[in-house]
């Protein structure tokens, strides 16, 4: 047996050098038993039976532990438990006889899962996977396995010790990872899902390596097997050899060693040499990613994408679910600035419920501000979400993709309307909350002048005002290489809009990746960018390295970076003044 | 036995939490209540039936009722599928 290594998606950063732990749903241990028909059906009876309670019990227990939301599921499967159609078929196989209560579940379920399966429908697909669920539930309850105390039962079914491990899975689902024992786990490995999947978010959550992606390959992996997962560069080696062992080892002691370097600057301001004060926030597309945020000393949330609460599902989430998520953010964020964008959402996303067609061009389509002020309802029914969360903490709002005047007219004429709405039920909001827009669009940030004139703030998304400008898919490899952060246009729009910002007094950030490149920050903060919003992972070293900068002499470069003719200058000089900087 | 043509009229579709309370709805009677679309025909108390039909707005199904109450049954399965859930 020599080592695999296997490359996936790194959805969290860091190494991490444990023992597998192979989360499988029990079927290894199936009875082949056959009693009489008459038996088989009291068995499966006292299952069904056994599953609902153990469902009951887990549903209350999610409920108080996590929420309403995250419980709902297992008020789904309970709902599935008791299906007349699936109870139906199991019947009729007993009654046939000739085959075990055991053998009846797998056959029935798996039928009907394969059926869902095949359906068109993303919703009638994710269901397949909630009735295999319960088919497991019932398997591993005619097995007598006791679901009260799940925590510990899956440590000892496994025969796992308490060591810390890496969970290996095919994909963990909420009802999954209720069940682990988050203390003991170093890192996660899935075989499917993307850098926004459950376990993706739970490990950043977490501070701990993940890497998703990884395919069929990952099914080599055994209980025990001993894995060093690098979540940085996306790859699991299995069973490394000692050579590659005391590597990674060296990896994950420098990896623990700057991480605990950096963490000083968690409780630290963000502040220059010479006292300039910004302001450094996250980037979150989870409520779930403000622990993250707060552990870093993230100074706000910078931008809330609200994309999650739509993706993935079959129907749009009403305004009290909305709620529920914004407000969680803002509480968890205890004071601290929380800026949601609005929907930004358009034909190259598949959301079933919306119908939107498939475009030739979706990123020059019906997308973000356009579709919520053709969809007055869907974008009413968020505002006044956004607004009620604003109670709760200090919520600003943002709208995507504005390029004129009207749209941000028209945005906050819907938006005056759905506070009125507010106002009339008498539900508490802040009606101060302050209202801004992304600055992603060229013809917006060519005519900022205008749009500061009565935004809150500015905040400029870099990643779409790069492709815009420079007329370029940064996924189309053959063209990537014109996705030039550095490039004179771009610097001079930033400058431009940064400048018309403050002629009106308004705040302008950044929340796009150039704001968390170590090159790049530097210039942004001679030009004068007053909030750098970036993945939670990114924070401290951005802070470490404004807090060793002099404001005055970033001044000078940015003035210096913005006479040069390319990209490629303007990183040279970087390179060279912040390395003289940093070592001065 | 009684049976009823509806035309859907549900944004969604007959899924998700639509088809979770028309379920709940047929449960609570006690005839035996079926779906028709087309050639496939599905228990109305039955989520996995319900959804493997897959009904989109629009769509016109059958609804068959056979029991005590199957008018009352009728009557307020059709009225959800007609207008809605709430």
């Amino acid at each position: 047996m020599g080592t695999v290594r296997v490359h996936g998606i790194g959805a969290s950063a860091g190494i991490a050098i444990a023992r597998a732990q192979v989360w499988k749903k029990q079927d290894q241990k199936i009875s082949q038993e056959v009693r009489s028909p008459e038996e088989e059906l009291a068995r499966f009876k006292t299952a069904s039976e056994l599953a609902l309670s153990g469902l009951a019990t887990l549903y209350e227990e999610t409920r108080l532990r996590l929420g309403q939301k995250e419980a709902d599921i297992f008020q789904a499967h309970m709902m599935l438990l008791q299906d007349p159609e699936l109870i139906g078929q199991i019947e009729v196989l007993l009654a046939a006889g000739n085959i075990n209560a055991e053998a009846a579940v797998q056959q029935a379920t798996g039928e009907l899962a394969t059926l869902f399966s095949s359906l068109e429908d993303e919703y009638m697909r994710e269901r397949a996977a909630d009735i295999r669920d319960v088919g497991q539930r019932l398997l591993s309850c005619l097995q007598e396995a006791v679901w009260g105390n799940l925590q510990g039962t899956a440590r000892e079914e496994k025969g796992t010790s308490l060591d810390a491990v890496i969970v290996v899975a095919h994909d963990l689902s909420p009802s999954d990872t209720a069940q682990l024992d988050t203390g003991l786990i170093k890192g996660f490995a899935t075989q499917i899902g993307g850098g926004t999947s459950h376990s993706a978010v739970m490990a950043r959550a977490l501070g701990i390596p993940a890497v998703v992606g990884l395919g069929q390959a990952l099914e080599q992996v055994e209980d025990g097997d001993l894995i060093v997962l690098d979540g940085t560069a996306g790859l699991l080696c299995l069973r490394p050899d000692e050579e590659e062992l005391s590597s990674y080892e060296q990896k994950r002691a420098d990896w623990l060693r700057e991480k605990k370097r950096q963490a000083r600057w968690a409780e630290l301001p963000t502040v220059t040499q010479d006292g300039h004060r910004v302001e450094l926030g996250a980037n979150i597309g989870h409520p779930d990613e403000c622990r993250a945020v707060q552990q870093v000393g993230g100074e706000g949330i910078g931008l809330f994408r609200s994309e999650f609460l739509f993706m993935n599902r079959a129907s749009m989430p009403d305004e009290e679910e909305q709620f529920q998520a914004y407000r969680q953010v803002a509480q968890d964020m205890n004071g601290k600035p929380v800026v949601i964008r609005t929907l930004d959402i358009g034909g190259d996303k598949e959301l079933p419920y919306m119908n939107l067609q498939s475009e030739l061009n979706p990123f020059l389509g019906y997308r973000a501000i356009r579709l919520c002020l053709d969809r007055e309802e869907l974008f009413l029914t968020q505002l006044r979400a956004i607004l009620r969360a604003s109670h709760y903490g200090s919520v600003k709002l943002m709208y995507p993709m504005i390029a004129t005047l009207e749209e941000w007219r028209a945005a906050n004429r819907l938006l005056a309307e759905a506070k009125e709405t507010l106002a009339r039920a008498g539900i508490p909001f802040d009606p101060a909350i302050e209202v801004g827009l992304m600055i992603e669009v060229p013809a917006a940030a060519l005519a900022s002048e205008l749009f500061a004139r009565d935004a809150d703030f500015l905040s400029i998304g870099t990643n779409d005002l790069i492709q815009y400008t420079l007329a370029c898919d940064r996924m189309n490899e053959q063209v990537s290489g014109l996705y030039q952060p550095f490039h004179p246009a771009i610097l001079r729009l930033i400058r431009q809009v940064i400048d018309a910002a403050h002629r009106y007094g308004r705040r302008v950030s950044m929340c796009g990746e150039m704001a968390s490149d170590p090159l790049a920050i530097p210039l942004l903060l001679g030009m004068g960018l007053d909030g750098f919003s970036m993945s939670a992972s990114s924070v401290l070293a951005a802070r470490e390295l404004i807090n060793h900068l002099s404001f005055e002499e970033m001044k000078e470069l940015a003035e210096a970076a913005l006479k040069l003719e390319g990209q490629e200058q303007v990183k040279a000089l970087l390179l060279e003044r912040t390395r003289v900087q940093i070592n001065a | 036995m009684r049976e009823k043509q509806v035309v859907v009229h549900l944004p969604q579709g007959l899924h998700a939490r639509p088809a979770t309370l028309f379920v709940k709805t047929a449960t609570a009677f006690s005839s035996e209540i079926g779906l028709v679309k087309g050639d496939k025909s599905a228990n109305a108390k039955s989520i996995i039936g319900v959804m493997s039909l897959a009904v989109a707005n629009g769509e016109t199904v059958k609804l068959t009722a056979d029991g005590s109450d199957e008018e009352e049954a009728l009557d307020k399965l059709a009225a959800f599928l007609e207008q809605g859930a709430e």
